[in-house]
């Protein structure tokens, strides 16, 4: 199958950027979306051009990298699919495919399709984390945890920080993101020491970086390729709530 | 109490604010559907200008009507501190966006949809409360405050009725996705009661936009026939 691709160009964080056309022929239905990529920066290079920067690590949908806004939608238009489980044979012989980065102020262009989400990072460093005395390792069943809050707590751990959330969102509001990586820590007894200042640390982070508020569209988890639920928004509301009323730091 | 600050000024914390004035507004709302219903006894107002006279006379209803301005108040100032900041968090907008296959128009328009209702309301208090409270009205049969004939004389106007209508759509289209919002805002989502919620929310949308839409088509009707 053949496309002709548009797609965002830019040399870097400072250049304006612009929509440059390409054309890749003889695709096949079952090459991914990056192989296709890969395909025309093969082209590219033999003709002497600069390939298109784009991230990409694992190709089995777990390492979060492949960020690229595709036909108007994080990651394309399928559900539950990042960008490298995205088959060609989706998208119409002949038709024209527009690729843009991530668009959201906390999430600068590096290079072309690239941006820098280290924000999500510094969030993550904010609080993400219990503190444990790690000595031997701990017996067994030691603490125990049901089937329901485990299945509960990994859902949220789902989350491969992709920020496909904050793409998709009008406000581009990291909510998705942040209320994933409480969760998966607030939903086990692990978790409970540090819960309400992690859940005060993180928003404050998350504040902090700039991203938007959340208006509860849901388009977060429409987008997210891990299905994580906006239930979890709701969850971090509570949490922060509860974290200003009855914990007796003050924060600052 | 910088906590507190902190808490108000976060992004969670202003939600939280338009959440609880939103959701106050929307039960004052419930109440005043059902007074303004009197309007279509067809008494020539008798029944509604005692129900007002009554609400105007009463202490309680005075306090709440202070937590009611408050609300029309804080609701609109952070609903524009929030858009600007969620305006200035995407910079360079996407060139192609298929918004509408994730999310619904109107969670999408809440800015667009409450500044129509913003200008409803600097109308519709200055041009009822504003007389009905401090205002010359005549007095009806029974001595109370004659302010169904105010109500007759503004939807007189054609026009008046047709955009009062207008509006009440926009009330219908804000709180089909603000009643269900405001609920999650708080945190008050449960795998139980979110669907409950969320019928209530369905119910309560529809039967302010038909009841309030009833009152000037009412007396467009009247007008006509
Ligand atoms: C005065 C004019 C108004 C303006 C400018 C306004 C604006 C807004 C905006 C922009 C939102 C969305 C917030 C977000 O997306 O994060 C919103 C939500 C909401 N509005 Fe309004 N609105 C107005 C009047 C009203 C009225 C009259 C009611 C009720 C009768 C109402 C009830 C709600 C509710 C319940 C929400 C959901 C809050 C949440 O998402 O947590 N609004 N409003
Ligand atoms: S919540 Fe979903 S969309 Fe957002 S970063 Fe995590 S995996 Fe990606």
């Amino acid at each position: 199958m053949n496309y002709t691709l548009k797609i965002w160009r830019q040399k870097n964080a400072a250049d304006s950027g612009s929509f440059v056309s390409y054309k890749v022929e003889n695709i096949d239905g079952e090459t991914s979306f990056l192989e296709m990529m890969d395909v025309l920066n093969q082209q590219l290079v033999t003709r002497g051009e600069e390939p298109v920067a784009y991230d990409h690590d694992c190709r089995e949908g777990v390492c979060g990298m492949c960020s690229m806004y595709i036909n108007g939608r994080a990651h394309g238009p399928n559900e539950l699919t990042t960008t490298c489980q995205l088959y060609m044979r989706h998208f119409k012989n002949g038709s024209t495919i527009i690729i843009e980065p991530w668009r959201a102020k906390p999430f600068p262009v590096i290079k072309d399709l690239m941006v820098d989400r280290s924000a999500f990072d510094r969030i993550q460093q904010a609080g993400a984390y219990i503190s444990m005395n790690a000595g031997s390792a701990p017996d067994a069943n030691n603490i125990m945890i049901s089937k329901e809050a485990a299945d509960a707590a990994f859902e949220a751990a789902e989350c491969i920080g992709c920020g496909a959330c904050v793409a998709a969102c009008k406000n581009s509001s990291a909510s998705l993101f942040v209320s994933a990586k409480l969760a998966q820590f607030a939903l086990l007894p692990q978790g409970q020491v540090e819960r309400y200042q992690r859940t005060l640390n993180m928003v404050q982070a998350m504040d902090a970086e700039g991203f938007g508020s959340c208006s509860n569209t849901s388009a977060c988890e429409a987008e997210c390729p891990k299905g994580i639920s906006v239930k979890h928004i709701a969850m971090m509301n509570r949490d922060y709530l509860k974290a200003t009323m009855c914990s007796e730091k003050v924060m600052s | 109490m910088s906590w507190t600050k902190d808490y108000f000024t976060s992004t969670i914390g202003r939600k939280f604010l338009m959440s609880i004035t939103g959701l106050f507004l929307v039960f004052f709302l419930i109440e005043h559907l059902a007074g303004n219903l009197l309007l279509l006894l067809g008494d020539h107002g008798l029944t509604f200008n005692a129900y007002s006279d009554t609400m105007a006379n009463n202490p309680i209803i005075r306090i709440v009507e202070i937590i009611l301005f408050l609300s029309l108040i804080i609701h609109p100032v952070q609903a524009l501190i929030l858009t600007q900041r969620n305006r200035g968090a995407r910079k360079t907008g996407y060139a192609v966006s298929k918004a509408g296959e994730t999310s619904s128009w109107a969670s999408r328009n809440m800015g667009i949809l409450g500044s129509i209702l913003f200008v409803f309301l600097v109308l519709h208090i200055a041009n009822f409360f504003v007389s009905a409270r401090f205002g010359d009205l005549g007095i009806d049969a029974n001595g109370n405050k004659d302010i169904y004939t105010k109500v007759v004389d503004s939807f007189s106007m054609a026009w008046y009725s047709l955009f009062y209508i207008f509006c009440f759509l926009a009330l219908g289209f804000h709180l089909i996705h603000g009643i269900l919002s405001g609920f999650k805002t708080l945190g008050l989502s449960h795998k139980k009661y979110l669907p409950v919620v969320k019928s209530i929310g369905i119910i309560l949308t529809v039967l302010f936009t038909i009841g309030f839409i009833s009152i000037p088509a009412y007396f467009l009707i009247n007008m006509i026939i």
